[in-house]
């Protein structure tokens, strides 16, 4: 068993520069019993746009401070000991910028190790301890109150969480042996692993309670004092803390373990294999189920310092640090103040894409929004659509009635283009050809204003061709959405040559409105997501016509760690579409990417290929097979070749990219991919991936990243 | 038609008063949450009346502005929680405020319009110290109408001792000293913590506390030490820090019903209103105010001040009760007078007292089924009184024993 109290923390002291130190203040509450609680308040004394953080010198301090305290709850002095946070804000858990600079593996177990100490003595104090989670409780700020002999949360609390895996590593201050002894294991799993890899969701405070991760819940208006009258209840046995989720003897022996499997049946098929983290927190949570808290403590310190040394949590951090920030910060945009204010908007085309595109520029924008198609009954359908939509999100409780009244009101749909006279900000969604898209903008501009801004959401053509018959070619740019557009946070923004800085500030503002992440990239075909993907497309289809079969190739493309197999992308895409974009990079770039003229066939079938339950691929249709069975070869090739020819051809195109300055850095690329194709954070997007891989150095003799973005248990 | 109806003062319940300014307790918490948490306070403690069976809120403040300044009794309404159908308003007579809310809400509830209605008071000076935000009308200096002195409180106080020579410092200080004696026996007996709505607090470091009980209090206080003190609104004079009500952070609110509301819902109130009166005097003398209000409530009441048993009067200064107390014959010390101290001890937030008095005076009323009336009154600046005569739902008719 690990005895904290004789751990030498002092290597930890060289993270504490620049810490922005959490104090843990204390003040004597006297509760109407007449019982003394000791309240302390994590403050960290910035405003709560810098959250109270969990860092070395933070622990420490709490760490004195509840050992202060177990002295004077030893002596009598008082009855209960609380913690809360400042306004709105409990912590955000461990301060990241440190974990990412512990140094060695020993250093890493020492932050699991000094966060078990501090934050177990909270179970140790030899009165109880009440957790009021009063706001945002993440990562280590929610195992503050998990350590907690009981815990109250604030109806308006941001968010509660445990996102570690979600950054490739796990809750390890107690959160992964906690969790499940308190609210089944169901529950846990759902909180630690299930959440996290969807997209980092977090429970609601309503949430948590029901959950039975909290003991009660009280409205903001009076949280505080509501919960230290709920605390003097607990102390003086007027009320009894009940939790219904605890599991007993029979969900440990019976359920326990088959949620375990299930959940890691579940994990294969959905995320294979590659990703760490979350197969360590079920082992984690699997062990749960039965031994010591210090034994649980253990096990966590082991698991923790494993993968903060690890590539993929590097890679996580690397990633997390684009999304955060560079991604609130496009690279080359120009000044805002340049945007033309958007009043109105005009959408070419009533079809599904431009349907959704309506929805949601209402939504964001909420102003009117112009639909329009080739005759009336497509435009009446579009229009309906879009009311049905509102309609949902009304009868969801998202929208009220005057609120959906409103953007119903602000959508219209009509056959007479005179209408987009006043249009800011004009973007089609038409056939995906030079000459269709031409002809449309050719219309319009004659009837637009001469600022007014035209957007093309092609996936793969010249924005430069399509304006090239334009009277104004300056104001038109590129704004290429991924599908589906509610969901997926890229919006590519494609500059020409030509393209005015008001059009291209213009595209960012509107972006940014529309709560979409725009990047910025030359107009080179298939910018920069549909390129890399057309390269991973085009592997997986070279594969099958040289005589691979789908599964295998399926199979092969597994350790790149992507949201699905490249044929399972392809058939969310649609056969038509992927046909059309590996046209265009073929005719671009004949000697780098692959098509093949039977994929127009394949294109043409109901159904392409098979599926199991979880959507994976599992080989061609019957129809499909006869379709592309005499084109196929006899040769077979082995995985290691497959998943080696996709890492060298992505390594070889992306350096091919950044050398024809299609964005100004590797990390926009990589930025493009995690938003705009969810390539996972364990990869870092790509580049990380390719340089530890080797495939940067099998291609170009470098790397990406210098140094490449390692763990630490790789360097040196 | 609507029927004329009796009024009843059903709960009232309030904030600890905490001292103004940056030492205070209240430095970092807004005064509309203070009234919001005595609001919640008062609701929970009445869960038998439904939130949308509110007709009306009306909060007072001096200092509409700022924190206490957006249509008070609206917004407090919706921070607290209550129905979006519950209207609001925000009401000013300085320091009558809270007692102006209970009187305008009881006229509405007496001539039938209403049935329920919450009516309170908050005041942050240190956040809103008085008269920071006013820019008096130069005619009253131009034109003689009204002396600048009028518009400080202590130089006000200052005169009643001029106006009355027989008043002496020593009985305003004694007055004083047994102020704060009295409330803390109230305290040390648990008379005042039942009514009181604790607040979650913050200090300099953003350390939470909680907010339990009256702040101010100087229990230990002596003649001595208050013959030593400063006489700051006149060299030489006689009103001290010891013998005002210190400036003061606090929010009081009360629940109103009609006759048939309180037997509708099953109310158990514990005051009935009989009469009120408010009137004006000299402002440069504001603190005799009182004196005629409670004659004109006495004359409506049908009552003389020999039926009041009980009397709450507000502690602007010491001088300022006696002299009513002198007027109407009663010693300086009649145990009916103040019995559980009074603003001196507990403060003064201005615009909040009024239903601290009748809060006060219904947890007596409760102990004392020997009495029938009780009386609260109040002075208020610019030269005002106001009288609020209450009759006792508890008494039995039976002399004390």
């Amino acid at each position: 068993m690990t005895d904290y109290d004789s751990i030498d923390f002092s290597p930890l002291h060289a993270l504490t520069d620049g810490e922005v130190v959490t104090h843990s203040r204390v003040r004597d509450v006297t509760l109407a019993s007449g019982k003394t609680l000791a309240l302390i308040t994590l403050d960290n004394g910035r405003d709560h746009t810098r959250p109270n953080t969990l860092g070395p010198a933070t622990l420490t301090e709490l760490g004195e401070v509840l050992d202060a305290l177990a002295v004077r709850a030893g002596a009598g002095e008082i009855d209960a000991v609380g913690i809360t946070g400042k306004q709105y804000i409990l912590a955000a858990g461990a301060d990241l910028s440190d974990i990412t600079r512990v140094g060695s593996k020993d250093n890493a177990r020492l932050v699991a190790q000094l966060g078990h100490k501090v934050l177990g003595r909270l179970g140790e104090l030899g009165v109880p301890s009440f957790a009021f989670v009063n706001g945002l409780a993440l990562g280590g700020g929610l195992e503050i109150a998990l350590n907690s002999t009981y815990r109250t949360v604030d109806a308006s609390a941001a968010a509660i969480a445990l996102p570690e895996v979600f950054l490739g590593i796990i809750p390890g201050w107690g959160g992964a042996y906690l969790l499940p002894n308190l609210i089944g294991i169901e529950n846990a799993l759902e909180v630690v692993i299930s959440n996290p890899l969807k997209q980092n969701r977090m429970l609601k405070p309503a949430q948590a309670f029901e959950l039975g991760i909290m003991d009660a819940i009280f409205p903001a208006a009076s949280y505080l004092e509501d919960s230290l009258r709920w605390a003097d209840g607990v102390l003086t046995g007027r009320i009894a803390v009940e939790r219904k989720n605890t599991p007993g003897k029979i969900e440990r022996a019976v359920k326990w373990p088959v949620a375990i499997k299930m959940a890691r049946g579940m994990l294969e098929s959905k995320i294979g294999t590659v990703p760490a983290s979350p197969y360590v927190a079920l082992d984690l949570l699997d062990k749960a189920r039965s031994g010591t808290k210090a034994e649980g403590f253990a096990r966590e310190d082991d698991a923790l310092a494993d993968l903060v040394v690890g590539d993929q949590f590097a890679a996580s951090m690397y990633a997390f640090d684009l999304v955060q920030k560079r991604a609130k910060r496009p690279v080359g945009a120009p000044d805002k103040d340049l945007a033309k204010k958007v009043t109105k908007v005009g959408i070419i085309g009533a079809g599904l894409m431009a349907s959704q595109f309506a929805l949601l520029f209402v939504r964001r924008l909420q102003v009117p929004v112009l639909i329009t198609d080739l005759d009336q009954a497509r435009v009446d359908k579009g229009v309906a659509y879009i009311h049905e939509e509102i309609g949902k999100l009304e009868a969801k409780g998202r929208l009220d009635a005057d609120a959906a009244n409103k953007l119903r009101g602000l959508v219209t749909g009509t056959t007479d283009k005179t209408l987009y006279a006043d249009c800011d900000f004009v973007i089609e969604a038409v056939f995906e050809e030079v000459g269709v898209k031409q002809a449309v903008f050719g219309e319009i501009e004659k009837i637009v204003a001469e600022d007014a801004i035209l957007a093309t959401n092609t996936s793969s053509l010249s924005v430069a061709e399509i304006g090239s018959t334009l009277a104004h070619p300056e104001r038109l740019v590129g704004f290429h959405f991924f599908n589906p557009v509610a969901v997926m946070p890229l919006i590519e923004i494609v500059s020409t040559d030509q393209t005015a800085d008001a059009a291209l500030s213009t595209a960012f503002v509107v972006a940014k409105a529309l709560g979409k992440n725009g990047v910025l990239t030359a107009d080179a075909p298939g910018f920069v997501v549909n390129r890399l993907l057309a390269k991973v497309m085009g592997e997986a289809a070279r594969a099958v016509y040289e005589g691979t079969p789908v599964a295998d190739v399926e199979r092969a493309f597994a350790p790149l760690g992507l949201p699905m197999g490249p044929f399972q992308l392809i058939d969310l895409v649609g056969w038509k579409v992927a046909a059309h974009v590996q046209d265009t990079m073929t005719r671009a770039f004949p000697d780098r990417f692959f098509s093949h003229e039977n994929f127009h066939r394949l294109a043409e079938l109901d159904e392409v290929v098979e599926k199991d339950k979880g959507g994976r691929v599992t080989g061609f249709t019957k129809a499909a097979l006869k379709t592309v069975k005499p084109h196929v070869g006899s040769q077979s090739v082995p995985a290691e070749e497959i998943l080696r020819r996709v890492q060298d051809g992505l390594a070889q195109e992306i350096r091919i990219m950044l050398d024809e300055k299609v964005v100004p850095e590797v990390e926009d690329i990589d930025l493009c991919l995690i938003l705009g194709a969810g390539w996972p954070f364990i990869d870092g997007g790509a580049s990380p991936y390719l340089d530890r891989e080797g495939a940067s150095e099998r291609v170009f003799g470098a790397t990406f990243h210098q140094p490449p973005i390692r763990g630490i248990a790789q360097e040196s | 038609m609507a029927d004329i109806s009796d009024v009843f003062f059903v709960d009232g319940m309030r904030t600890p008063f905490g001292r103004a300014g940056e030492k205070g307790m209240y430095w970092n918490t807004r005064s509309d949450d203070l009234a919001v948490k005595a609001t919640i306070g008062l609701m929970e403690r009445n869960a038998a009346v439904p939130k949308d069976r509110i007709d009306d809120v009306a909060i007072a403040a001096t200092s509409q502005t700022g924190d206490q300044g957006l249509t008070l009794g609206r917004s407090v309404a919706i921070l607290a929680g209550l129905p979006q159908s519950v209207p609001g308003f925000a009401i000013d007579r300085m320091c009558a405020g809270a007692m102006t809310s209970v009187t305008t809400m009881a006229a509405s509830i007496g001539v039938g319009m209403y049935d329920v209605a919450l009516a309170g008071g908050v005041e942050h000076m240190g956040r809103h110290p008085i008269g920071t935000n006013a820019d008096p009308n130069p005619r009253f200096v131009a034109e003689k109408m009204v002396d600048p002195g009028a518009l400080n409180m202590g130089v006000t106080a200052e005169r009643i001792f001029d106006r009355f020579p027989h008043l002496t410092k020593e009985r305003s200080d004694r007055f004083g000293m047994l102020s704060q004696q009295k409330a803390q026996r109230a305290y040390d007996a648990g008379k005042i913590q039942p009514d009181l709505v604790s607040v979650a607090i913050k200090d300099a470091d953003g350390a939470w506390g909680l907010a339990t009980e009256d702040e101010g209090r100087r229990p230990q206080t002596t003649m001595a030490d208050l013959a030593g003190l400063k006489t700051p609104f006149r060299p030489h004079g006689r009103v001290t820090a010891g013998t005002s009500s210190p400036l003061t952070d606090g929010a009081t609110m009360s629940l109103l019903a009609g006759g048939g509301a309180v037997k509708e819902l099953g109310l158990t109130p514990k005051m009935r209103m009989v009469s009120f009166a408010y009137a004006g005097v000299q402002p440069e003398i504001m603190g005799i105010g009182p004196i005629p209000s409670t004659e004109k409530a006495l004359r409506k009441a049908g009552l003389t001040i020999s039926d009041i048993g009980l009397f709450e009067l507000n502690e602007a200064f010491a001088i300022q009760v006696i002299s009513l107390l002198d007027h109407f014959g009663i010693d300086d010390d009649d145990p009916r007078v103040n019995a559980w101290g009074g603003a001196i001890a507990v403060g003064h937030p201005l615009a909040a007292s009024g239903v601290r008095l009748m809060i006060q005076l219904a947890a007596q009323f409760a102990e004392r089924p020997d009495v029938r009336y009780g009386l609260t009154a109040m002075c208020v600046g610019l030269g005002q009184g106001g009288s609020v005569i209450w009759e006792n739902p508890h008494y039995d008719g039976k002399k004390r024993k």
